[in-house]
């Protein structure tokens, strides 16, 4: 899973064109947004994990941490998901509710990938702001550091950081959204040097307006289509990568959970007889990421539409 | 473009230099150290193990006798937790494995998900593309560590037709199962980007004029359509490879495939530092060729980008 | 006294009849005599004296002989030792070997012992197991493993060709059962001096086993076939076994179901009743020389609070461990109320009062002795449990904290991986953690050693008596009952939580024979095993 830069490239220079017929792009968009079906999906979707993620814990019979002794050591006789014991998901090996710790996981993985992906947009945004901005040799070195750092095999990095910081959930967030910002940073450098020239910048410049407020004030607005759709499809991929790491047993810790803990662990017993660890985290995980590139593309097509 | 390859390259090395800094550095600020162990080793013990590799030697000592030879020798060092081999052999024995059933889901990745993306464009709204576009959806967001046992219970365990594990040249029965767990997902990717790019060109104005014109479809869609609607597809395979060479820890997990993933993460777990240095570099100094050949294929099918 | 004990296990080796595969009365051999053999991860070392994973020994136990191999219950039996003797003091053995042959056609010398045991203990060696010399009490071990003597200075001796002498510091009543573990096999000094660093490699590697090596691909699997130069090759009956690395254990026993492997020895937690069901001629659990428990920090660096012993003992009294045992791990495994496992020979079991209460009166008693120590709903008691990385040891903390959390006590975990845990045991920096100890030999001072004030001993437990008890057992007619004392100063002062004592549950192809499903060890010879037709 990458996000095509292609588009995203495209995306921006429509965004910037805009800017010189001096309308805004989002007023069109809304409504493109709104006819476009699998988009407004993908958006209900979201809405109803999200519901889930925040307010399934008052629905749950069994707090996510409890051990139901009494199922404990007979999970595939006594387990299953029923309405009658409380366990709407199932138990997981140990009796403790799959439906408490998935409301739990979803929580975490929500957070994990708009965290992750906020830090990336952020950094990425003002980092290839002022690269754009300030030009010149700075600009030269701050992109030379980008291809530097784009050579270097991530994962393995965020592995090693993860290894030597210890397991973190905070640890989580910043490797893995420091690790997506470069693409970012390209983009809008490129947008930030088609911007800079413009008069009303110049003006402002000539004024006596600092830089770092016409980077805030001018550029960065500019941007935000972009950058809107760069979350929106860099949310998956952060719980994708989550999930990863949470495979190798780096991720979020107990008494926490995440999809990927509990898909990595439901996997592992596939074959026991108790589907429903895997079945249940594994379909709110396949929905929320559906939603994502549903509502991402729909977005990106609303704000440049090919037919123009 | 001569100049520009050159330059680019002339960058890489820097780079590497910097990663293998990085890196060692990071390594070594890790708790723990090789012989760290159950049984806390007598102090003599350890002292002579440390002195046999040179890790009692300052850090930055290490650094340049390990970066002296790196550079003059071509030469990783020994593997301390596998004392039997040295780094070179280590990546010698792995790095073909992890090869081979990469470029083979490389291809499958590239060649069924072009063919899949493909079929679904030019079948818009048939059955062909609603079953295209929902596979590849499926597979998409289908972890290759929940995929991995699957296959290994459908195929091994159920149809006893494939091996359940294992690593053979000559068999090629114990490459497919890796090469579907680790390609299948990019594939979807490939074959949704592909459709979409498609799409738009099969409705660009030139297109419509060779139409116009009365060449046979085929002929417009391999001469005129194909060629601009792999561009995206070409920017988003480069990164791709490496993103196999991680993924590759869960194939060897799974199918025990002896290739270098699973050989980085024990070499971290394990602070084996030289074994993880090895495999660093060598992913790292893929990255830089795979980012390479994706911008030089990239001027190539897109004369308007000049360097 | 001596002299007695002396003659009778000169007498005793002797007598023992020749360990071979016997072929039971009505059985048919199968056609096919090859083992396909599960094993967690890659093998290491193919080095005997680097060796320093049980995978490892498994492989290297068909590759290379020691002086004396273990039968099917764990009994010391002759290997490539015909007999010895001991002299009068118990500082002194004396090994005759057997005419053997290495897998080149070399003669097996006591040289090739005296130059293995010196390779050993070689500072320039590096092996990470010369403390095992150490620990055998040979005479100048310490001193080479630290550089202070040449190697030669080891007291190890080759009389003549045939004769192999080994000089002991003090009388190391263990001192046979340690004969079968990896660094005292000898190795072929012709053979590592020509190919150096890759002696090890297929090809070049000669043993003295039973097996030869025939391949070696790291991470995927091993071979071994049978070594027709071994001196009971005629008696040898499997002809190949296959070690075939599976790192994840779901995998593993899927690949088992799928006839893939014949043999396959830890199954995942939870999983054996409903093999034992579905198999029940194949599944099986037996007894294995580990002990899991958790260990309190308390040193200097330790919580305040663990330095009261009603704090510990109210912790150790709320774990439940038939739930443990009974309902997460179902593998065999027994509760654990004392250190040295129950199974490890000529232990008898002490009498421990929290092990015949019930677990609503350990809890109550728990609940009292905690707010006797000052701690309640308004102070509360906070903990942090340190474990490494892995499904089982994860399952076991999270249940603990929930154990503790009915006390009241406030637990956190906090798991990190293996390298991070044994650095931060070895440093104190701790509350509490999960431990678990493997016996190297079949004797309870292998267990109890690990809490003596000079131990491995994390938590820095340290008490006199304890140290006088383990001391005195090593020259007493009588240790068994100094270990049962020792015991009860544990049970008294408990610096850990007795949690479970180990048993390997396992699935076994049922035309295999010979599986040595009593030996605690968990060692195995594939010599002595073979398939029947079915």
């Amino acid at each position: 899973m990458v996000i095509e830069q292609a588009k995203m490239q495209s995306l921006a220079s429509r965004m910037v064109e805009h800017e010189v017929k001096g309308r805004s792009p989002w007023a069109d968009a809304r409504k493109r947004f709104v006819r476009n079906k699998a988009a407004m999906a993908g958006l209900v979707i979201l809405i109803l994990v999200a519901l889930f993620a925040l307010f399934g814990a008052h629905f749950a019979a069994w707090s996510n941490e409890e051990l139901d002794y009494n199922v404990m050591g007979q999970v595939r006789e006594l387990g299953m998901p029923s309405i009658a014991s409380g366990h709407y998901f199932g138990t997981d090996d140990l009796g403790r509710d799959v439906y408490a710790r998935t409301v739990q996981g979803t929580g975490i993985s929500l957070m994990v990938g708009i965290v992750g992906a906020a830090i990336a947009v952020i950094v990425g945004t003002l980092y290839g702001a002022t690269a754009g901005y300030v030009g010149g040799r700075t600009d030269q070195i701050m992109m030379r550091t980008v291809d530097i750092l784009m050579s270097i095999p991530y994962m393995f990095v965020l592995i090693l950081l993860l290894v030597i910081f210890g397991r973190s959930i905070g640890m989580l967030f910043l490797g893995i959204g420091l690790i997506s910002w470069l693409d970012m940073s390209r983009i809008v450098r490129g947008q930030t040097l088609t911007l800079k020239n413009r008069e009303y910048i110049e003006a402002a410049r000539a004024t006596g307006v600092p830089s770092w407020k016409i980077v805030l004030r001018h550029i960065v607005p500019n941007l935000l289509g972009v950058v809107a759709v760069y979350a929106t499809l860099l949310v998956p991929l952060m719980i994708l990568t989550e999930s990863f790491i949470s495979f190798l047993g780096l991720g979020v810790q107990e008494p926490l959970t995440s999809w990927g803990a509990l898909i990595s662990e439901g996997a592992g017993t596939m074959n026991y007889g108790t589907l429903w660890q895997l079945a249940f985290p594994l379909f709110f995980f396949c929905i929320t990421l559906f939603g994502f590139f549903f509502v991402g593309d729909g977005l990106r097509d609303a704000l440049d539409p090919k037919d123009r | 473009m001569f100049g520009y390859i050159l330059r680019r390259l002339a960058v890489a090395i820097p780079t590497l230099l910097l990663l293998i800094i990085f890196s060692f550095l990071l390594m070594h600020a890790a708790p723990g150290g090789p012989f760290t162990g159950e049984r806390s080793l007598p102090p003599q013990v350890l002292a002579n193990l440390e002195a046999k590799y040179g890790l009692d030697d300052p850090l930055l000592v290490q650094l340049w006798n390990y970066l002296k030879s790196v550079v003059l020798h071509f030469d990783f060092g020994p593997s301390f937790v596998y004392p039997d081999l040295t780094v070179n052999k280590l990546i010698a024995d792995g790095f073909p494995i992890t090869m081979t059933y990469g470029f083979l889901a490389f291809a499958l990745a590239a060649v069924v998900g072009i063919a899949l993306g493909s079929a679904a464009a030019i079948r818009h709204n048939t059955w062909l593309d609603y079953l295209a576009v929902g596979t590849a959806i499926g597979a998409q967001v289908l972890p290759n560590f929940v995929m991995a046992p699957i296959l290994v219970l459908i195929f091994t365990l159920w149809f006893k037709w494939l091996p359940g594990g294992g690593w053979s040249f000559s068999d090629p029965s114990f490459w497919v199962m890796p090469v579907v767990a680790l390609g299948t997902s990019y594939m979807a990717s490939v074959a949704r980007i592909t459709r979409s790019s498609m799409l738009e060109v099969l409705s660009s104005n030139h297109i419509r004029t060779a139409r116009a014109k009365g060449m046979p479809e085929s002929r417009v869609i391999l001469r005129h359509a194909l060629k601009p609607a792999l561009l995206p597809v070409i920017s988003y395979l480069g990164p791709v490879f490496v993103s196999m060479i991680t993924g590759s820890v869960v194939i060897d997990i799974y199918f025990s495939t002896g290739g270098i993933g699973r050989a980085f993460v024990d070499s971290a777990l394990n602070r084996d530092y030289a074994v993880m240095m090895g495999v660093t570099i060598l992913v790292g100094a893929l990255t830089i060729l795979f980012n390479l050949i994706v911008d030089i294929l990239y001027a190539w099918i897109d004369p308007k980008i000049r360097y | 006294m001596t002299k007695f004990l002396a003659t009778t296990a000169l007498a005793l080796a002797l007598a023992m009849p020749v360990h071979a595969a016997q072929v039971a009365e009505g059985d048919t051999l199968a056609d096919n005599q090859e083992l396909n053999f599960w094993i967690l991860d890659a093998i290491k070392s193919m080095d005997p004296h680097k060796n320093t994973d049980k995978s490892g020994s498994y492989v290297l136990s068909q590759v290379f002989e020691g002086l004396m191999n273990e039968d099917a219950k764990g009994a010391m039996v002759p290997g490539a030792a015909e007999s010895y003797e001991v002299s009068e003091d118990g500082l002194t053995y004396t090994f005759k070997l057997r005419d053997a042959k290495w897998s080149n056609g070399d003669p097996v010398t006591a040289n090739d012992f005296v130059y293995g045991w010196q390779r050993a203990v070689n500072p320039a060696t590096a092996s990470e197991y010369a403390w095992f010399m150490e620990l055998m009490n040979i005479v100048n071990a310490t001193a080479v493993v630290k550089g202070e003597m040449a190697p030669d200075q080891l007291g190890v001796k080759a009389l003549d060709d045939k004769t192999f002498e080994v000089k002991l510091s003090a009388p190391t009543p263990y001192f046979i059962k340690t004969l079968s573990h990896t660094t005292t096999f000898p190795v072929n000094q012709k053979v590592v001096e020509e190919f150096g660093d890759n002696w090890t490699q297929p090809g070049n590697l000669v043993g003295n086993g039973a097996y030869k090596l025939d391949s070696h691909d790291l991470g995927v699997n091993l071979v071994v076939s049978k070594n027709d130069q071994y001196w009971d090759a005629a008696n040898t009956i499997i002809t190949k076994v296959d070690f075939i690395t599976v790192n994840d254990q779901n995998v593993a026993l899927t690949r088992y179901l799928a006839g893939e492997l014949d043999w396959y020895n830890r199954l995942p937690a939870g999983q054996y009743p409903r093999l034992k069901q579905e198999y029940p001629d194949q599944a099986s659990t037996s007894p294995q020389a580990c002990s899991y428990a958790y260990i309190f920090n308390l040193s200097d660096k330790g919580p305040e609070a663990l330095k009261d012993i009603r704090v510990r003992e109210a912790l150790a009294l709320a774990v439940d461990r038939d739930i443990i045992v009974d309902k997460i791990l179902q593998g065999g495994q027994t509760p654990a109320y004392y250190w040295t496992h129950w199974a490890i020979e000529g232990f008898e079991a002490p009498e421990i009062a929290m092990a015949s209460m019930t677990q609503p009166e350990r809890l109550e008693k728990a609940k009292a002795l905690l707010a006797e120590a000052g701690y309640g709903p308004d102070n509360p008691l906070k903990l942090t449990i340190q474990y490494n990385t892995s499904d089982d040891h994860k399952k076991l903390a999270v249940a603990v904290q929930q154990f503790w959390k009915g006390l009241g006590v406030d637990a956190t975990l906090n798991n990190v991986e293996w390298k991070v845990h044994t650095d931060r045991l070895q440093n104190q920096d701790f509350e509490v953690a999960r431990y678990a100890w493997c016996g190297d030999y079949n004797e309870a001072s292998t267990f109890l050693d690990w809490f003596r004030t000079d131990g491995y001993n994390s938590g820095k437990w340290s008490n006199a008596e304890f140290d006088k008890l383990l001391a005195d057992a090593k020259t007493s007619d009588n240790p068994a009952e100094l270990y049962k004392q020792a015991e009860q100063i544990l049970a008294a002062e408990l610096p850990y939580v007795p949690v479970y004592h180990y048993a390997n549950a396992q699935i076994v192809n049922s035309d295999l024979r010979g599986v040595p499903y009593e030996n605690v060890m968990d060692n195995w010879y594939a010599k002595d095993m073979y398939r029947v037709a079915q």
